[in-house]
């Protein structure tokens, strides 16, 4: 039974809903006058209302609302023209007030969803939600056992998107991530930085077998700080399901947390009681009426979304979709390609150098594109460069890494270093001439049919002009040499 | 002339005219506190040498010629739910016995920018959770009319201090009836205004979706001018309403010939103390006499506002009081070794009785598998009661009804019965679930002890219901009463 394997290895299906969090960057937070800047010293961005004093009551940020419904339309959900706020009741030293401002049973966006290309096509993950609310402060556990509390954080506008359980594999997770933080960066309503926090993901995780219909129950996986350990931390308990279902087991509800040093899953606390959050409306602040307008209004203030933004690139720039999906797939990737087109005008050589050098290096050390110390008009410098045959391309690569590392302007570096190409065949002549006389065998070995002595002769060129060669010249011309020979 | 015993029109007037000092006012009040507040008890903390640096201030303004506020030299006692920055400001709670606010309420603001002084912060039963001012951590406030009674609650010291003469004017709280019911034990005007008219920032909230900042006079001008000195829009209170007109002190004396006043048949057809009927009724006759025109109506939803209240308010305050967790501010129970146990024992040892039992019932009225059957269906019930005022008041400018079905009780007489306090409320809380104004002023005495009238009018209709009390009060005062 040689398929056997592989047939079981088919029958298993996971399924995976994500719950995100995302501080928006309105000026103030979301019910009172305070900075909504990150960090400071804790407890300095605080005032009465949103360290929850009593008597204090909240006042709802429009820009937060606007926030809200630009996500809303960013991710083709249906806008609500009548929602209200509620109370989430619970108790946790970081809540101020025991209870969270939120949204129940009227969200302000409801449905939508957020397109993934994959291999076999483009498929579409349903959102189930987006709703406003207010974030918690911030608890930190010393080592000797106490509890620091910093409320900087606390009545920061969050929108919590939660999608239907629709991902079956932890690459589509990770793929829906990268759009949907994408697409939130493009709008500007947040800088979806987890490291800062200001984008928090939290996994919803079971297995099926779909020969025998067995279903795991669902983990919820927590304190995933970056989308790398959000996928870890997926394939592990995916495995961890399947294993158990494969020795007739089952999980237990419960929430884990992952752990990156261990790189495992960990049971926080099981979820055999729900949790009851009491929720009922928050009638301090009124019903709150969207007008069609407004929301109209919204729509033409949106910026160009990734999906659309793709499209022109192919037209506009003559891109291979390829290329013009990775370009758009952060919008200051797209800006730095398009402001580098403007100096440039080839785009396939830019996308090259982009999607290539550029990106492969900002990956490795992970950094976005903003951390560059050079701007787009020294690539297209550099490309110029490389395109009008000043240096070649293997010297282009490595002024590039020179201008990742200090920043200067790839012509300098050129002038600096000596690195303008060689194209003057006379002087070009007089080096492939001493090789030549030195390496009489290889000659031989090429008139002889063996390809590969060309290969040496003209490496042995270049070398000897330190790369600055160009390489076509060089190529041409050792043939032309030995040929006359 | 005893100082204490002026209006607070008067002492105003007396001030401008130079005939006395606001030094003089405070001095006058401090020495009645001094004299019966240890009977009384209707002062948690009292703010003596603030005040006379006031007094002090507004005598210098006088003498200097400077114009001066509409509330200027006037001595105001405050509700201690109402936070007042920089004075301890406790609800009458254990749990918020040295809490002192770093902020000012939004109405202490507008009291202090109308030059009016704060002289103390008055007693009151805990979180604003009672009807007689006894489950006040800090002890009960007495009557002043008869030490062995209560002054009704749960703004009881408010209603006290002006009745004794502590001070002219007061604030207090409503939430069911906590403005009237002690006004009308203490024999006072108490306004409670339309929900929206004053500002709710800065009180500490019992049920915010009623509660709603009241005013104590010892006549009908008196709380006239106080409720003209802290209403109008607040920003930061969303609820809050843009009114036009809220000097509610020139338009008083206008007559009321041709008022249209409804009886509701099912206030006056409950089981109640018949002296206080009685006594309604006659002031119903001085209407008819002052040209309204009186005629029986049906809010055939009255029957079921306590228990819409009772689900509504508990449900609001198990949320309300979650903050006091003793994390930040407050009492903390020293007796603790988790979390969870800080969360127990500050709240087991921080709040009094009554306070748990509403906590314990709101928390059930929402909980799952509860929230429809009872916090949704009573927020149905809370708009078919509102539905009943708005089509009364098609047809009719105010109503009236006694304020309370009963006298004023003696302390503990209900305090262990829970239910029996609640019927207090009976005839109030219809109009906190309304959003209504209403207010309750003295209409006549049983042995020696004052009966309540409540007349009740629409949103935002404050005018209405303070030129009926006002008509009510001259006849009454031309006829010796």
């Amino acid at each position: 039974m040689p398929l056997k394997g592989k047939v079981n290895q088919m029958a298993y299906k996971t399924i995976i809903g994500l719950e995100i969090h995302t501080e928006l960057m309105t000026k103030t937070k979301m019910f009172c006058g305070c900075t909504n800047a990150f960090g400071g010293e804790a407890n300095t961005h605080c005032c009465p209302v949103c360290i929850g004093l009593p008597g204090t009551l909240p006042v709802l940020n429009k820009q937060g609302v606007e926030f809200g419904i630009k996500a809303g339309i960013a991710f083709n959900c249906d806008i609500a023209t009548k929602t209200k706020m509620d109370r989430k009741n619970y108790f946790y030293p970081d809540l101020v007030k025991g209870f969270q401002i939120s949204q129940d049973d009227i969200p302000l966006c409801d449905g939508g969803y957020v397109e993934i290309e994959l291999e076999e096509g483009t498929k579409k993950v349903h959102l189930r939600r987006i709703h406003i609310e207010e974030d918690t402060g911030k608890s930190t556990h010393t080592e000797d056992g106490d509890t620091l509390l910093d409320y900087n954080r606390s009545g920061v506008p969050l929108i919590e998107i939660v999608t239907e359980p629709e991902m079956n594999t932890p690459e589509e997770a990770r793929l829906f991530l990268e759009k949907l933080r994408a697409t939130l960066k493009y709008i500007e309503v947040s800088d979806c930085k987890m490291e800062e926090g200001s984008l928090r993901c939290d996994v919803n995780i079971n297995v099926v077998d779909t020969e025998t219909g067995a279903k795991t129950k669902i983990s919820e996986l927590k304190n995933l700080n970056s989308f790398r350990a959000a996928v870890k931390a997926m394939e592990y308990e995916e495995k961890r399901h399947i294993a158990l279902l494969k020795e007739g087991k089952n999980t237990i509800k419960e929430t884990r947390r992952w752990d990156e040093v261990k790189n495992e899953t960990i049971s926080m606390r099981q979820k055999g009681e729900v949790s009851d959050y009491r929720y009922f409306p928050e009638s301090d602040i009124a019903t709150i009426e969207i007008e069609e307008e407004w929301i109209e209004e919204i729509r033409r203030s949106l910026p160009e979304l990734p999906h659309d933004k793709k499209e022109r690139f192919m037209k506009e720039y003559d891109l291979p979709e390829y290329d013009a999906g990775v370009l758009t797939q952060s919008k200051e990737v797209s800006l730095f390609f398009e402001e580098t087109i403007k100096h440039c005008n080839d785009s396939k050589l830019v996308s090259n150098w982009i999607m290539g050098d550029v990106l492969r290096r900002l990956k490795d050390e992970e950094l976005e594109i903003e951390d560059l110390k050079f701007g787009p008009k020294d690539l297209s410098d550099l490309i110029s460069l490389v395109k009008e045959g000043k240096i070649n391309n293997n010297t282009g690569k490595k002024v590039l890494k020179e201008m990742f590392d200090t920043g200067k302007n790839p012509e300098t570096i050129v002038k600096e270093q000596g690195l303008i190409q060689i194209s003057d065949e006379g002087e070009l002549k007089e080096i492939i001439e001493k090789i030549l006389s030195e390496n009489e065998q290889s000659i031989i070995d090429y008139k002889n049919g063996k390809d590969r002595a060309l290969g040496f002769i003209v490496g042995q060129t270049m070398k000897a002009t330190k790369g600055k060669a160009n390489p076509q010249i060089v190529n041409k011309m050792v043939v032309d040499m030995i040929n006359e020979r | 002339m005893e100082i204490t015993k002026l209006s607070a029109r008067e002492m105003r007037k007396k001030l401008i005219d130079k005939e006395i000092s606001s030094k003089e006012i405070i001095e006058a009040h401090i020495k009645k506190i001094d004299e019966v507040d240890g009977d009384i008890n209707a002062f948690i903390t009292l703010t003596r040498e603030e005040a006379l640096k006031q007094a002090d201030e507004i005598d210098r303004k006088i003498k200097d010629g400077e114009s001066i506020g509409s509330l200027a030299g006037i001595p105001i006692g405050i509700k201690d739910n109402i936070v007042t920055r920089n004075i301890k400001t406790t609800c009458g709670s254990k749990i918020l016995e040295n809490f002192i606010p770093p902020y000012d309420a939004a109405v202490i603001e507008k009291i202090k920018g109308k030059d009016g002084i704060i002289l103390g912060k008055t007693n009151m039963d805990e979180f604003a959770m009672g009807s007689s001012t006894e489950t006040s951590y800090f002890g009960s406030t007495k009557n002043p009319i008869d030490l062995e009674r209560v002054p009704g609650g749960s703004s009881g010291g408010s209603a006290a201090a002006v009745k004794a003469g502590e001070v002219a004017l007061s604030l207090g709280s409503e939430t069911g009836g906590s403005v009237r019911e002690p006004a009308s034990f203490c024999g006072l005007v108490g306004i409670k205004p339309t929900y929206g008219l004053v500002s709710r920032y800065g009180v500490i909230p019992m049920a915010n979706s009623l509660d709603q900042v009241g005013v104590f006079g010892r006549d009908v001008a008196d709380a006239a001018l106080m409720l003209s000195g802290i209403a109008g829009y607040d920003i930061k209170d969303s609820t809050s309403m843009k009114v036009e007109d809220t000097d509610y002190l020139t338009k008083l004396a206008e007559d009321i010939k041709g008022m249209r006043i409804g009886l509701p048949k099912e206030y006056f057809n409950i089981d109640m103390d018949k002296r206080v009927k009685e006594e309604v009724l006659k002031a119903v006759k001085v209407f008819e006499k002052l040209g309204g025109e009186v005629e029986e109506i049906s809010l055939p939803y009255a029957e079921y506002g306590l228990p819409t209240y009772y689900i509504i308010a508990t449900s609001e305050i198990s949320s309300n009081l979650a903050r006091f967790d003793g994390i930040r501010y407050g009492y903390r129970s020293k007796d603790y070794s988790s979390l969870d146990e800080i969360y127990i024992n500050t709240r087991s040892e921080g709040f009094g009785e009554e306070v748990k039992r509403r906590i314990m019932l709101g928390t059930y009225a929402l909980s799952s598998g509860y929230h429809d059957a009872y916090y949704k269906k009573a927020q149905r019930v809370r708009t078919l009661i509102k539905k009943d005022f708005d089509e009364a008041f098609k047809k009719y400018d105010i109503i009236l009804s006694p304020t309370v079905p009963t006298l004023p009780f003696k302390l503990g007489e209900k305090i262990e019965d829970p239910l029996a306090m609640y019927m207090s409320d009976l005839m109030t809380v219809s109009v906190n679930l309304a959003g209504i104004c209403a207010l309750s002023m003295p209409c006549g005495m049983v042995e020696g002890l004052p009966v309540g009238l409540q007349i009740i009018g629409d949103r935002f209709k404050e005018m209405n219901i303070l030129k009926a009390a006002y008509a009510f009060e001259r006849e009454g005062e031309s006829n010796g009463i």
